[in-house]
This record gives structure tokens, sequence and C-alpha cells, in this order.
């Protein structure tokens, strides 16, 4: 992003991918939003994080992304009172962002909506658990819940809340549906019910140690998240890992890809009605999941990636049943593609139902692997390949319709493009070293760490404190893009149709709450 | 009325409480076999029901005595319905005190009550289920009345009993007024027993659901009652099913032991019954609510096709 108009300079910042730093004033940081939206860029993240133990108050970061990489805008601001601009205007996805700002760190934008986002009754509205006098140990009794929900006023509205306990075993989230019969005309969220302060807990970890802690912030995207954080953690420490290690973090990343889409693709035919294609889709998703326990020695992959490399290899045998087992999955879904397909009750229910097209997710920022249903042809694998990304030609998957249906395609041509992967990535894996020993990280530094997961890019931003220990780290999920883009796709469908279209976006709760 | 009718009638009922619950568990069974799982026991529905009735029961506050007694109106409905339809025997004492039209009111009185029960309460599901309930059932029952009128032009009568022997002691042919009926019969029964492609019953997502949505609020006895009650319902729609459309060995004396012979052939038919229903189900997805107009339509149109031709060319 040029921003040589702004009469700002960059400072390099250490990340896998072109990442520049520029620090802003309130001018500049609307000037620079401003340019990077009419230049086709996103807002990638927006934290707070409190300097005031180095004399500086608190400082807003906003990370944006375009075509040349990330640019990473910080705010200084002397103390709590100051207020920064609001974002909003030009990136709705800012909304929310700067609320949980606040929530946490207790820095404020000047935006109309000042409404609580992560903070629940049970946090007091003068005590922020960023700032660096909070004592982690600090416990109050909870208050009122008094959440002002926006109302659809007229004749024969009414009123469904959904949540936070469901019927069924899921992440806890409330959603009030303002309904005419079984027409929403509006849903609102309301989250942070999985607040777990986990950007607290990051405070003064060893940086080696964080990376557990990183692939925990999201279970089904452990691997995206630690190897998000192990590149960052490297950047830091200008650790260079030796390129076994990244042929298998692309392995393995690639595996979460396929065990969660084919999860996705049975629980969608399963919200659909068609229990058949949970249980076959199951079945798939369990031989997947057997198989990394088997050669990895975790289902999940979880600690599979570590900074410095990767904690487990591949041998002989095993490269070898994953071969098998790939060809085997490429028949399997092919078959099961065409019953979705075919099934006509089953289409009805995908086709034109939640959709979103490709203009309102490039107004509202959408990313990720929904986004790509809606014709944004963004795919971190394409557009910023690291290694080993760059040696494997990844075929990047949209497709425009935006509907439920779409989003179901693309989950099919992005698993077999997946199986392709792996298969390539085991034939052309290099021998060598699988990890090194991370070295000493500088203080006061920061890096950032930028991985493609399944469900969307995963951002963490990682601060060195002295002593080889983390001053602040943040990790963003690519559901604080999405979670309003389906309050957009709901409206005008009709109730039933919800659970679908949620389901077809499968976004975390954990991950965004934090 | 005599003693043998009597005892009939008794073991008619009582075989119907003791088996509907096993016909759940079976098409349970069935399902979970297409699907490629290992089924739950097929004793399930009654180990659900028993424990449910040695739980203790909570109550809204904001509940009032209809939500109290609702449980045991359907309750009598299912049991009164399982009276009516000649499932063992035809010659039921209780059965001439009410008609197929009788028999569609009694449904339609358990539906009135689980409806106004959910709506009691005062949450959202409760009466955004009822609503999705009443609009089902304002469909199905006019088209479940053609079903039965086609059997009774047949017969000449709305008697079930008397429908039931008719059919049964014609020699054998195929009618195809009956054969239309059949397939609308179908249609309504998965819409009135929440089956899949209308309702679905295994769904744990409470913004889809429509007789699960109007009974989340009840739990214990009151629960296990309705799911009894349930059962019941899938039993009787079974059994009137069977008793229009396959009505071979059914007893049609009096004579109690000729209802105990009857039994196994019930059972068999059930069976056969019930494997087909967990066949439609896992080969079906649900489909939107407002496809249930389109669907139930189709089912009334069939309905009154089946009665035309029966009408026009007397078959």
């Amino acid at each position: 992003m040029n921003l040589s108009a702004l009469g700002i300079s960059p400072a390099t910042v250490p990340a896998a991918m072109q990442a520049r730093r520029y620090a802003v004033d309130p001018m500049q940081l609307l000037a620079a939003c401003r340019v990077a939206w009419e230049q086709g860029g996103q807002l990638v993240a927006l934290w707070a994080s409190d300097d005031s133990d180095r004399g500086r108050g608190l400082t807003l970061h906003v990370v944006l992304r375009d075509a040349d990489g990330l640019t990473l805008l910080e705010h200084p601001c002397p103390d709590a009172h100051t207020q920064y601009p609001d974002l909003a205007a030009i990136f709705p996805a800012a909304a929310r962002m700067q609320r949980a700002a606040y929530d946490l760190a207790g820095l404020q934008a000047a935006a109309e909506d000042h409404r609580p986002w992560i903070r629940h009754a049970s946090s007091p509205d003068d005590r922020f658990p960023l700032r660096r006098d909070f004592a982690t140990s600090t416990q109050w009794p909870s208050g009122p819940e008094d959440y002002r929900f926006v109302k659809v006023e007229g004749d024969g509205v009414h009123e469904i809340a959904v949540g936070p306990v469901h019927a069924g075993i899921i992440e806890p989230g409330h959603f009030r549906l303002q309904v005419v019969g079984e027409k929403v005309l509006r849903l609102e969220e309301r989250l942070g019910y999985t607040h777990k302060g986990i950007e607290k807990r990051f405070e003064n970890m060893p940086i080696a140690e964080g990376c557990a802690l990183a692939g925990r912030v999201s279970g089904d995207s452990t691997v995206t998240y630690a190897w998000a954080y192990a590149q960052a953690a490297e950047a830091l420490t200008t650790t260079d890992v030796p390129p076994r290690a990244t042929w298998l973090r692309a392995l393995l990343l690639e595996r979460e890809r396929i065990a969660s889409h084919l999860g996705d693709l049975g629980a969608l035919g399963n919200d659909g009605g068609f229990a058949f294609g949970l249980a076959q889709f199951s079945r798939l998703r369990e031989e997947v999941l057997r198989r990394n326990a088997g050669a990895f020695g975790h289902r999940l992959l979880m600690d599979r990636v570590v900074p410095g490399g990767v904690s487990c290899d591949v041998g002989d045998d095993d490269a070898m049943a994953m071969r098998a087992q790939c060809a085997y999955l490429t028949r399997e879904i092919g078959v099961l593609r065409d019953i979705y397909d075919e099934h006509a009750g089953l289409q009805d229910r995908f086709r034109l139902c939640g959709i979103v097209t490709p203009a309102l997710a490039r107004t509202l920022g959408m990313t990720g692997m929904a986004a790509r249903a809606s014709g944004v042809a963004q795919d971190l694998r394409c557009d910023y390949p690291v290694a080993p990304y760059d040696k494997l030609a990844v075929r990047l998957i949209t497709h425009n319709e935006g509907d439920v249906a779409a989003r179901v395609a693309v989950r099919f041509d992005e698993v077999l493009e997946s199986l392709r992967l792996v298969a390539v990535i085991l034939d052309a894996m290099p021998a060598g070293d699988i990890a090194v020993p991370l070295r000493d990280a500088q203080a006061y530094r920061v890096a950032i760490g930028y991985v493609e997961g399944w469900r969307g890019p995963v951002l963490v931003a990682l601060e060195s404190g002295p002593g080889n220990r983390i001053r602040r780290c943040h990790p963003h999920d690519p559901s604080w893009q999405n979670w309003p883009v389906i309050e957009h796709a709901v409206i005008g469908n009709i109730v039933p149709d919800f659970p679908l279209i949620n389901k077809s976006f499968n976004l975390s709760y954990s991950g965004h709450d934090l | 009325m005599n003693v043998g009718g009597f005892i009939s009638q008794l073991l008619q009922v009582l075989i119907a409480l003791a088996l509907a619950p096993l016909l759940v568990g079976w098409v349970n069974q069935c399902r979970a076999w297409l699907q490629n799982k290992s089924a739950p026991s097929l004793l399930l529905p009654y180990r659900t029901i028993h424990k449910l009735f040695i739980k203790d029961a909570v109550v809204a506050d904001t509940a009032s005595p209809i939500f109290r007694i609702a449980p045991y109106i359907v309750f009598g409905a299912m049991c009164c319905a399982a009276a009516i339809v000649p499932s063992l025997a035809t010659d039921l004492p209780f059965a001439s005190a009410a008609d197929a039209i009788a028999l569609v009111g009694l449904f339609a009185l358990a539906r009135v009550f689980v409806a106004l029960a959910a709506m009691d309460t005062g949450t959202a599901f409760g009466s955004l289920g009822a609503r999705r309930e009443m609009f089902i059932g304002f469909l199905a029952e006019p088209a479940l009345l053609m079903v039965l009128f086609t059997a009774s032009l047949i017969s000449g009568s709305t008697s079930l009993p008397t429908i039931v022997d008719t059919l049964a002691h014609r020699e054998f042919a195929i009618y195809p007024s009956l054969a239309f009926a059949g397939v609308a019969f179908t249609m309504v029964s998965l819409a009135e027993n929440a089956r899949v492609p209308v309702d679905n019953p295994a769904t744990h997502l409470e913004l889809t659901m429509i007789h699960e949505a109007m009974i989340l609020e009840y739990s214990a006895r009151h629960l296990a009652l309705i799911e009894w009650a349930s059962a019941m319902k899938l039993f009787n729609y079974s059994c009137i099913g069977l008793a229009l459309f396959f009505p071979f060995g059914i007893a049609s004396g009096g004579d109690w032991l000729g209802v105990v012979g009857a039994a196994p052939t019930l059972v068999a038919k059930l069976a056969i019954g019930g494997f087909a229903l967990a066949l439609i189900e896992t080969l079906s997805a649900k489909m939107r609510i407002f496809r249930a107009p389109e669907f139930l339509g189709t089912a009334f149109l069939l309905a009154v096709l089946g009665m035309l031709v029966n009408l026009l060319l007397g078959s």
C-alpha cells in the first residue's frame, strides 16, 4: 500500500510476507484507512495495548491488507480519555473490534455504539483486563445484564431469542431474531460467552511456550493458530525453519482443512434434514482423524507445529498410507458429491438460501472460505505464498452465487484440492531436520504471523518483552469479519433456514471471544 | 356388548400401549442401519419413558392448568383412537361410538391441546412450534378426511370396522382409488407424525423444530406421557394405513382368540411399515416449511383423485 502521500515513512515488520509499519496520528489513521479502502484493501485486525509501563499511554493497532502485503498502523494515545477516530464508517467490520478493544484495554473509539461486546454483566465498567495494573486474580460478583438490542416495531413483528444455551451441544452465542411470521426482518448477534482471557494469559509467557496456548484459541483451527504463532515467533527471533518442517506444516494444515470441511459437509446435510450425509461424512472424517492419530500422534494435530519447526515427522509407511487414503477419499467424496448435487430436496434447501452478493461481501470485508463463495478471490496460499506454498501452485477456488449451495461447493472443491496437495507434499517433501531451537528475541519488537486456515486467514501479532517473554499477543480469527455478515445473510430468509445459513459459515465462537 | 367383544377391545388398547414404543424403537433402529450407524436398543423408548416417569417434573412459573392437563388429554385421546382403529379385530364394541370423522376430530383435539400448552408458557419457541403445527394441521386434516371418505365410498359407511370388514372380504383385486388414497395417506402420515421430510424428530436445531418446539418446556411424567402419546399416534396411523390398505389378517369375529391370532400378523405388518418409514426418512431431506402446502396439497389432490376414480369409474 502506498501511503507516501501522507508524509509518513514505514518501518519493516518481521513477518513471513511483506509487512510495513507506520506510526500515525488520528488524521493519518483515517486517511490511511481511506486510501486502503479505495485501493481495494481490507481491515484485517484492530486491537489496543497498554504501554503505560513504557510511559506511552495506550496504543491502537490496525492491520490492513492489500495486494502488496500487510500494513500495520500504530496510533499512540497519551491516556485512556483520548478517543481515536471511528473506523467503522470505512470498514464496517471495525465496529465490533473497536467495542472489544474498549472492553479489554479501555481505549474508546469516537463511535456512537458504546455497548459492551466481549464484556458481560460480570465485569465492572471501569476495570480493563489488558491494562498493566490489572491483577488476573481479581474477582467480583456478577451484576445485572442490560444489553439493548435493536428492536423492530410494527404490526405482527415479534422477537425470538435463541441461546446462548442451545438444544444441541454447540458453542454458546445469543441470536435475537425479529420476525414477521416465518420471515426474518433482522438478526442481531450477541457473543462473548466464551471469553476466557487468552490475551491476558499470553502476557509474560515465554515466547516458546505461547504456541501451545495459541493452538488452543480455537480447537478446530489448532494447526492454523499454531503456525501463525510460530511464524510470528520465528520472525521475531530471526529463526530459520528447516525446509522439511515447512512442508510438514503444510501437510498438517491441509489435513486439518480436509477434516474440518468433511465435518462441515456432513453437518450441512444433517441441518438440511439429510442424516445420511452426516453419517457418511462423519465416517470419512473419522478415517482422516485416525490416520492423523496414527501418523502424528494426535487426532486434531494439536501441538504438532512448534516454534522452530514441527514436533513430529512422517515415516515412509505413514506416507504410503496417507497417499492411499487420499485416493480413497477423493473417490468417496466424488460419490457423495453426486448424491448431494442430485438430491432435489437438499438442493432446494441449499440454493438461494442465505445469499451474500459479491458486492456485499466486499463492502463488509468478508474473508476466508465463506468469502470465496461470494466471489472474493482471496487465499493467502495463493496471494502471498510462503514456503512451501510458493512451490505448490494452489488452485484458488471461488464461486459467485454466495448462497449456502456455493459455500458447500467451495468446501467440496477445497477438500479435493487439499487431497491433491497432500499427495503432492508427500512426494515433494525434502529430507532434513524438522526443528531448530528458537533464538533469543530482542525486547519490544513486533512480528506478525498470517496463515490461511480452513475458515480463513488467522493473524497472530506478537510483541516481545524483556527476557524472551511475550509482552502482548493478539490472535485474530477470521470470524470477526464474518459474524456481522451472517446478520445480513439471513435477512428475508425464513426462520428455519437460519441454522443452516449459520452452519454454512461455521464461524468460531471461541476464536472470536478469546 | 358381549364379553368376547369387551376382551378384544381391551386387548387391542393394551397391545397398542405396549407395542407403540417398540414401533418407534424399530423405526429408529432401521434408520440407524440405513445410515451405516450402530443402532440403539430396540427397547430404548421404553427406558426413556421409564426414566422420565421417575424424574421430578419442572413446570414453568407462568404455566396455567392447561399446561398440566394437556399431556393427559393428549394421551387419553390417543388411547381412545387406539380403541376405535380396528388394528386386531373389527368387532369392537367401542368402535360404534365413533366413526372415521370422529377419529380425525380426536387427533385434532390432541393437536389443539398440545398447541395451547405450547403457547401457555409464553416462550418464543412454544408459540413458534404451535403456529407451525396448526399450519401443518389445517393442511393435513382435509387430506386425511378425503382418504377416509374414499374408503367410505367403497363400503358405504364411515364406521371404521365396517370399512375394514368390507375391504378385507372383497375378492383380491387392485383398486385404483385405494392406490391414490394410499399414497395420499402416506404423505399425510409423515406430516402428522412429525417425520422427515416435513419435520425432523431427531433435530437439535430449535429454530427448525415443529413438534419438538412445542414440547420443549415439558419434563418428567408430562414429557413421558407426550412421548408415549406420540408413539401411540404413530402406531395408530400405521394401523389405520394397514387396516385400510392391507386389511388381511384382522379378526372379524368377536372371538378374543381370533384377536390373539391376529397379533403376529399385525406385528409383521408394522415391522415392514416401520422399515418403509425409515427408508423414506433416510432418502429425504427436510423440506422448507413453505413447501409443506405443496406437499400436503398434493396429498389432498391425490385423495380427491382417488375419490373421483371411485365415483366415476366405480373401481
